[in-house]
């Protein structure tokens, strides 16, 4: 052992590309699973998730716009970056779910490929959502599906990697940006993901990560206006209800959560893509 | 502007309907009393009572959704697919060889012109039927993942615009995909979906598949609030729509939504006048202007803006507004007092925000509910009728420079149902099309369907699609969307 001094890491949000603390100064301790301190996370405000919604809306015209491909490589990049951190993630999932080391790897190992599974989706997604519609008529007419616009994203409490990529991964894929509140008691995941995010070609504000309560900041980006989606995996099970009536004040697409947290490694389909992708119709008249 | 085209009246008969004076509700395979306040459907052509309507209240819904229950799972999901579809098709033809029947009766009850009943409303609603009936052996092709499983118990609420049509659009993909049904049509036009009852028996279709329950806002409120139902399709207006969603928070229900809408129809300067004019015309008066997806907000290029409007004014003069029976009229009555005043009140506000209206010399009947097509200019972004939903035959015309600023006008608005482009540019049509935040995109074209086609919104026109493979989706469970 070096009797070195290690240098320890500020956890900050991750907004707009950039690594802000909350703008309410506040923060939060973040132990282990056996109480031992990790680290302060920023305790994100509901101005810093505001801030955030504005910098994922900025970001969605450059990114639902990017080609079907350049997302693909950009999610691809997302996994090359992350396997070169792979024992800091391996530690900080140990040491917040309080896994052995093997299942911690494997945890690491899942979503690693997750980001893999998804990058490969994003030039399919068209082809086999969208297609040609035979209309009884002199028209042609295809379907093709787009992106919702901004995604809330309230991420699962358990699982503070796996499950984060589960649940970001798919929104991306479409096209969407995102906002994302992060597991409360076991953050410093995310905020490593950021870092990977913030080298990895994912466009400033594409992806922007607010550790907290999601009991805090769930009421205020169910109600945003300028939020159109919102995934309520990793809200408090008792506010549900409340955060999909506000939701629906703005016609808001909402993914409810099950009533445990899902197995995140199971095959994941296109059930978490679907409820954030819209579909749209063209039609044109055939004639000389 | 003289008269150029003086046309003698060609009424369709009404003869080929059998209104009976009071119908009951349709449950379990019978027609039933109703327990809550009985209501008149009224001619809005004519403002004659044509019928009394029994109108269901909370245990006649309950009693309805156990009827759905019990068809569901005694009878109509244990059956063959193959024979789920058989009853689809015998609906499909059944609704054809009665064709002018429906027509005439949804002229009568709607106020909508018979040319419109006959060659769009009833033709379409039947193909949705055919086109549903072979989907319901084929569900595990339809690529919406494997073995896709029926919801249960459908509550669907519809609107008055297409009565028969958002009849058509609900039943027939829920009955494919092996769910069953408890129906309410819109207050003041409950016919045609009484007289799709009839249908029902004819096809033989097994009793509780298929139960329809008239009433109002109270009768909705009680089918989608019913705790066994599995899933709510609703169309009709934003603000019951967000009510709806926040009814069913918390549930298991499965819930899409077909809204409101406030269409940009973009006119370029390269696009064919004529045409465009035309599809203008369709876009804004189809059906008194009572669509979601009309083309209410007109966005034409500032350098073709005279020319544009000369020409779709002179168009207008030819419109023949009147008797809905009469196969020359191309725009009818109102469909109720209720909407006229809507209509009136944001036509009136139009002016007073400092818009420029327009109509056309045109001599309304004496009786009934009646708005001559109205076309407003100087209307800025701001103003209520480029923001709100009229429903109406009222046009707003914006114009614009660049495509950029025809873009962002036409998505400045909170709804995203539809839109227009009119262009003989390939390239920036397709270009346009893309950039537009809308569930359906007609070029060249306006206010076509086809159940083949997904039809639906983005923001806060609802969620979820109707016809094509995606709609089949809203009904399924199990597949992987």
């Amino acid at each position: 052992m070096s009797d070195r001094l290690a240098v320890l890491k500020t956890y900050k949000l991750y907004v707009n590309g950039a690594f802000p603390r909350s703008e309410s100064g506040r923060t939060y301790e973040v132990t282990d699973t056996r109480g031992h301190f990790l680290a302060n996370a920023a305790w994100a405000s509901r101005k810093d998730a505001r801030d955030a919604v504005v910098a994922a809306r900025g970001a969605f015209a450059k990114w639902s716009g990017a080609t079907a491909y350049n997302r693909g490589q950009v999610l691809y990049r997302v996994a090359e970056v992350m396997e070169g951190r792979h024992a800091q993630f391996c530690d900080e999932v140990a040491a917040g779910e309080g896994l052995s080391s093997g299942k911690a790897r494997a945890a690491v190992d899942a979503a690693i490929d997750r980001w893999v599974w998804y990058a490969g989706w994003t030039d399919k997604l068209a082809a086999v959502l969208g297609g040609a519609n035979p209309v009884a008529g002199p028209y042609f007419d295809f379907s093709m599906p787009e992106p919702t616009g901004v995604v809330a994203v309230l991420a699962p409490q358990e699982s503070s990697l796996l499950g984060l990529v589960s649940v970001l991964a798919p929104v991306l894929a479409g096209g969407n940006t995102a906002v994302v509140v992060t597991s409360k008691a076991r953050p410093l995941p995310a905020v490593t993901l950021g870092e990977v995010l913030a080298t990895s070609d994912v466009p400033a504000g594409v992806v922007n990560l607010l550790t907290g309560d999601s009991a805090e900041l769930g009421p205020w980006l169910a109600e945003h206006a300028d939020v159109d989606g919102i995934d309520l995996t990793g809200a408090p099970p008792k506010r549900v209800m409340e955060f999909e009536r506000s939701a629906a004040g703005t016609v808001k697409r909402v993914v409810r959560p099950e009533a445990v947290e899902p197995d995140w490694t199971a095959d994941p389909g296109l059930a978490r893509m679907t409820p954030f992708l819209e579909t749209k119709t063209v039609w044109h008249p055939i004639g000389v | 502007m003289t008269n150029l085209f003086e046309y003698a009246p060609a009424p369709e008969s009404r003869s080929i309907v059998d209104i009976a004076p009071s119908y009951g509700l349709f449950i379990d395979g019978e027609f039933v009393d109703g327990h809550g306040e009985p209501f008149k459907s009224v001619n809005p052509a004519t403002e004659e009572v044509l019928t009394e309507v029994a109108a269901a209240d909370e245990a006649d819904v309950d009693r309805a959704v156990a009827a759905a229950r019990r068809a569901y799972t005694r009878v109509w999901g244990p059956m063959r697919p193959a024979d789920r579809g058989k009853y689809l098709f015998r609906i499909a033809r059944l609704l054809q060889e009665r064709a002018r029947e429906f027509a005439v009766l949804e002229s009568l009850d709607n106020g909508k012109p018979i040319r419109e009943s006959r060659d769009v409303d009833v033709p379409l609603a039947a193909a949705h039927f055919f086109y549903h009936a072979g989907w319901a052996d084929k569900l595990d092709h339809a690529g919406l993942g494997p073995n896709p499983r029926a919801l249960g118990v459908v509550g669907q609420v519809i609107p008055w615009n297409f009565p028969l049509l958002m009849l058509a659009w609900k039943v027939a993909p829920a009955l494919a995909t092996g769910n069953t049904v408890v129906l309410k049509p819109a207050e003041t036009t409950p016919l045609t979906a009484l007289l799709f009852a009839e249908i029902c028996r004819q096809a033989d279709l097994p009793p509780g598949v298929v139960n329809i329950v008239t009433g109002a806002g109270d009768t909705g409120r009680a089918v989608v609030e019913h705790d066994d139902v599995d899933k709510v399709a609703f169309t009709g207006s934003t603000e019951v729509g967000k009510s709806i969603a926040r009814a069913v928070a918390g549930t298991r229900k499965k819930v899409t939504l077909e809204l409101g809408g406030k269409a940009a129809n973009i006119v370029f300067d390269d696009a064919p006048i004529d045409q465009a004019v035309e599809g203008i015309v369709q876009g804004i008066f189809f059906n008194q202007g009572h669509v979601c997806c009309a083309g209410s907000r007109l966005l034409v290029q500032e350098n073709i803006h005279d020319e544009v409007i000369a020409s779709l004014q002179r168009r207008i003069g030819t419109l023949r507004v009147g008797d809905p029976l009469d196969k020359n009229t191309d725009i009818g009555a109102i469909n109720s007092a209720e909407q006229l005043a809507r209509i009136r009140e944001l036509s009136d506000a139009g002016e007073a925000e400092g818009a420029q209206r327009w109509q056309p010399e045109c001599v309304l009947p004496d009786r009934g509910f009646w708005f001559p097509p109205t076309v407003f200019t100087d209307v800025s972004p701001a103003h209520r009728i480029a923001r709100e939903e009229v429903f109406g035959p009222v046009l707003s015309v914006l114009t614009f420079r660049t495509p950029e600023e025809a873009v962002a006008k036409a998505n400045n608005t909170t709804y995203g149902l539809s839109a227009g482009i009119w262009s003989e540019k390939g390239s920036r049509i397709l270009k346009i099309a893309n950039q537009l935040r809308a569930g359906v995109v007609w070029a060249n074209t306006f206010n076509k369907f086809d159940p083949t086609s997904p039809f639906g919104g983005y923001k806060q026109s609802g969620y979820g699609r109707e016809g094509g493979r995606h709609g089949l989706a809203a009904y399924l469970k199990g597949g992987s969307h």
